[in-house]
């Protein structure tokens, strides 16, 4: 399993057991992303900060995690080191999601809302 | 799987296999470092790497018995050359594909999951260049490293 998830009170956090989301582990990703965020709360946050590198197959894995989820529900990515960061900005893929420095300011949105 | 211990040039080759791609992209990425690119800048060849050699992995061997790829790194003055190659079928129209940018749409299911490499490796390299030669396909870029 490349990812472990805990329950809030408003949302389900995935954190990734992996310091790469590559084309060699993409399918198992959006596989256990299925997996993990089948039924809980509608918010879900993926923790990425374990995560030093991402290549195309990574992104499109976490575009495809996205989709998946039911309409009423939204991803929302937390923790992007440097390298991810400019796949996310580079791609324009950071105007689709909401990102926040941290799991704590993620969680903090909650609270605010 | 460093062959050449030469400062300021190292090669490598592997299997054209999503594990052993991974080896090597992470061994190059490893050796930049070593070699003082800065932390920045070797994420961006590593990102421009990693999608070169998974196109290669993904459609030049696709179908058949993995190849090897083959990859050479040179550093002259302020510049890094990094030349791969394989025996993989050439380049749709034996050229190097235009890289437009994904298109993001409003509609969420409508967003792309793929088509971001060659975009990516365009942005990340200040050249590039594609060569058919004896069977062989050879993808050079160039990185600044000032």
């Amino acid at each position: 399993m490349s990812l472990t998830s805990t329950v809030t009170d408003h949302a389900r956090v995935i954190t990734v057991n992996a310091d790469r989301i590559d084309a060699a582990m993409a399918i198992q990703f959006k596989e256990d992303m299925r997996t993990e965020t089948e039924g809980g709360p509608d918010r879900v946050i993926l923790d990425l900060s374990t995560v030093k590198f991402i290549d195309s197959s990574g992104l499109g894995a976490i575009v495809a995690s996205m989709k998946q989820l039911e309409a009423n529900r939204s991803l929302d990515l937390a923790g992007l080191t440097p390298v991810v960061d400019k796949v996310f900005r580079l791609t324009r893929m950071d105007t689709v999601f909401n990102l926040f420095p941290s799991l704590d300011d993620a969680l903090a949105a909650t609270a605010g809302h | 799987m460093t062959e050449s211990g030469k400062r300021g040039k190292f090669a490598l080759s592997f299997r054209a296999t999503e594990l052993e791609a991974r080896g090597g992209i992470c061994a190059v990425a490893q050796e930049l470092r070593l070699q003082g690119v800065s932390e920045e800048t070797a994420g961006d060849i590593e990102i421009a790497l990693a999608e070169a050699i998974n196109n290669i992995v993904e459609h030049a061997y696709a179908g058949v018995e993995p190849g090897r790829i083959r990859v050479i790194c040179s550093f002259q003055q302020s510049r890094l050359d990094i030349r791969i190659s394989d025996k993989g079928v050439p380049l749709p129209a034996g050229e190097l594909p235009e890289g437009a940018p994904a298109i993001i749409t409003e509609d969420k299911q409508d967003l792309p999951e793929g088509g971001f490499g060659w975009f990516l490796i365009r942005q990340l390299t200040s050249d590039i260049r594609y060569d058919r030669l004896n069977g062989h396909n050879r993808l050079s870029m160039g990185f600044d490293l000032t």
